[in-house]
């Protein structure tokens, strides 16, 4: 059953992932990484990582993709056309990613231990990981809030128009 | 019971997929787009390698991940704003010089 379960839900993630490159507009590449993003988190769920599924729902799915598709919307993306370089990346990159990914499959098959899970083998329940982030990683976590608002101030600078931020050009 | 290396091949797939979209892709939403999923597909190896080890410090570091990502988007999404403000365009060939 959880095979299975793995099976159907990988198959739809790399279905929009191939989708994601298949597509010229990018609306359509932004909804089917919403679809990859979807299937992931019912494959953390399958590991028994509540919590990560939780965050990826709210924060990838949610706001990042929200995030996409407005800049989308306010730039009125139309489809790309392809030029001469992105066919000569077709054709080095196409066959690059094919030998990559059989490389990784072959190396992980090989060296690999036999390991399986379970459904739900990861022990941690979320009031665990909310103490491991509030007790042993807190120094990182006060650094990413540091590291959020800087983020904030960066985007409302670099998008403001420059008659609004008072430069003269 | 599924074997530990399934979910590792199926993030090196996504790894692999969004390699090639930010080769083959022209759009400088679309090339950005390819490194979130990059970033997802490193975010199952995490919580891969947590399963198989027994460790809670790999979601943890999934947490992380997910906010520097966050704050990439939002920061990255900006410049693209800035970018088609001055050059009324999104293709990366066309957007040749760092000046604004």
């Amino acid at each position: 059953m959880h095979l299975i379960l793995f099976l159907a839900f990988g198959a739809v993630c790399v279905a929009g992932a191939v989708n994601l490159l298949v597509q010229r507009h990018p609306i359509n590449s932004a909804l089917s990484l919403v679809v990859v993003m979807g299937s992931l988190a019912a494959e953390y769920l399958l590991l028994g990582a509540e919590f990560v599924a939780a965050v990826q729902v709210i924060v990838y799915a949610g706001a990042v993709m929200v995030l996409f598709v407005f800049v989308i919307m306010l730039l009125n993306a139309g489809e790309e056309e392809p030029t001469k370089g992105s066919r000569v990346a077709m054709l080095f990159g196409i066959p690059g990613m094919l030998v990559g990914s059989l490389l990784i499959a072959w190396v992980l098959l090989q060296h690999s231990g036999n390991q399986s899970v379970a459904v739900g083998a990861l022990p941690g329940p979320p009031k665990t990981i909310g103490w491991l982030l509030f007790h042993e990683y807190l120094l990182p976590f006060e650094a990413t809030s540091v590291l959020v608002l800087i983020a904030i101030m960066g985007a409302v600078v670099l998008a403001a128009s420059p008659e609004s931020l008072g430069r003269k050009e | 019971m599924v074997p530990i290396s399934y979910y590792l091949m199926l993030s090196g797939i996504l790894f692999a997929c969004g390699v090639t979209g930010f080769l083959i892709k022209r759009n400088i939403i679309t090339i950005f787009m390819s490194i979130e999923l990059m970033l997802n597909g490193v975010n199952l190896s995490f919580v891969a390698f947590a399963a198989e080890w027994k460790a809670l410090s790999g979601q943890v570091f999934v947490f992380f991940v997910m906010v520097v990502a966050a704050a990439e988007a939002a920061v990255g999404l900006a410049i693209i704003i800035a970018v088609y403000r001055t050059r009324e365009t999104l293709n990366v060939d066309q957007v040749n010089l760092l000046k604004l």
